[in-house]
């Protein structure tokens, strides 16, 4: 019998991952959007690019890395890719599995909600009036998933919508298929 | 506002003295139970400063620091000049998570922590108790430059930063692992010794990461040591 999403993400953080201090993770991280904070001069609309760009950059090596570690096979609707992005993507990379929900009706659209979110531990955004309307702190996180994803022949829009360290209730994440890419053979290539 | 209207009939207001000091005392007790209305009724806000710091701290993949990382060297290769720089970047950053793990450190071991005034204990806290809560193993030696008073070493054959990074030829002076000598120049400097930690690669055939971290005391440091000795 298949196993479930849940118990493959389970066994595969148990045996197959190395593992590293959590706080070690959570404060570099901190140091990163602080450098790109003095380095954008507090534009922290910039500053959401940048994380994305380099969430992109590390979500089309990571993928690679994913496939490797969890044996997945192909995954048949975009519900199921969801199940396996919380449940085993999140879980094998950050220990944490975000509840999936609140699918749009033609079920291409659908929100992450993070209970925890390690990059997020000890933060407090600037007061400056600014950063709590502006910036999308955990912003590294979306990229990642946009540039998995896209490895996979599925291409997503992702992003925050709600922020705990903006004050809201929770932290969601709305992730929107755009379409599924079509593996296209190069002319004259039978 | 509220004076205006206690005066309301103009005329008594100049007669009896007696009555505007009771009614500018019957202002502030018409605002305490309304102030304390306000305090009861808006619930308070659980923050970051309630949380309990001593929690056992959770583990991630490796995999996840190792690409972080990965994009740090990145991001710190753009925009400079030499080698040197880049590592000063690198560097930067390792001293914004140093400052705040010595923090954590010591607010966690209060019990057992004493305050270290000699360079010795210090880097042995260094070498045991920041490389066990940040890196999960003590660092592989300390040691005491011969020549130099002023130079110590810290030795880690294994640091795992490097582990997923190879250094191209032709920049075969980097050692990515001033992000971590930035942790320790934060750590010293934080402990009232400042020094300069700098990262250099020491290659063996056993250990071909192997990094020794040169610690580089200010002179003041130097005199203070005389000093009690």
């Amino acid at each position: 019998m298949a196993r479930t999403p849940r118990q493959v993400g389970e066994e595969v953080w148990k045996t197959r991952v190395e593992k590293v201090n959590a706080e070690l993770v959570t404060l570099t991280y901190g140091s990163v959007v602080a450098q790109l904070c003095k380095d954008f001069g507090n534009d922290y609309i910039q500053v959401n690019e940048q994380l994305d760009k380099m969430g992109y950059n590390i979500g089309i090596r990571l993928i690679e890395d994913f496939l490797a570690r969890t044996n997945t096979s192909r995954c048949r609707t975009f519900k199921d890719t969801a199940e396996i992005i919380s449940k085993v993507g999140f879980k094998i990379f950050l220990n944490i599995t975000p509840t999936v929900g609140n699918w749009s009706q033609d079920n291409k659209q659908f929100s992450l909600i993070f209970d925890e979110n390690p990059l997020a531990d000890f933060v407090e955004l600037p007061d400056d009036g600014k950063a709590v309307n502006e910036l999308w702190y955990s912003n590294i996180l979306c990229g990642v998933l946009r540039g998995a994803l896209e490895m996979v022949q599925t291409q997503v829009e992702a992003q925050f919508i709600n922020d705990v360290l903006r004050g809201h209730e929770t932290t969601e994440m709305r992730v929107t298929l755009i379409r599924i890419l079509e593996d296209e053979m190069p002319v004259g290539d039978d | 506002m509220l004076q205006n209207r206690s005066s309301y009939p103009p005329q008594q207001s100049a007669v009896a003295p007696s009555l505007a000091s009771s009614s500018e005392k019957s202002i502030p007790t018409s605002l305490t139970p309304s102030a304390l209305r306000t305090s009861v009724t808006t619930p308070r806000k659980v923050t970051i400063y309630d949380r309990n710091l001593n929690r056992r701290a959770p583990e991630l993949s490796l995999a996840a620091f190792a690409f972080l990382f990965n994009e740090i060297v990145q991001y710190s290769q753009k925009n400079v000049k030499g080698i040197q720089e880049m590592e000063t970047k690198l560097s930067e950053n390792g001293y914004h998570v140093g400052q705040r793990v010595l923090e954590l450190t010591v607010i966690r071991e209060i019990k057992s922590a004493k305050r270290e005034t000699r360079v010795l204990g210090l880097l042995q806290f260094i070498n045991t108790s920041i490389w066990k809560s940040v890196f999960g193993k003590p660092a592989d030696a300390l040691e005491k430059s011969k020549d130099q008073e002023d130079e110590y070493m810290i030795i880690d054959n294994d640091p795992i930063v490097n582990k997923y990074i190879s250094v191209p030829k032709e920049m075969s002076q980097l050692n990515c692992a001033a992000f971590q000598a930035g942790i320790v120049e934060a750590v010293m400097d934080g402990c009232q010794f400042p020094a300069r930690v700098t990262a250099h690669s020491v290659p063996t055939d056993l250990f071909p990461l192997k990094t020794v971290f040169l610690v580089k005391l200010d002179p003041v440091v130097v005199e203070r040591e005389r000093y009690m000795r």
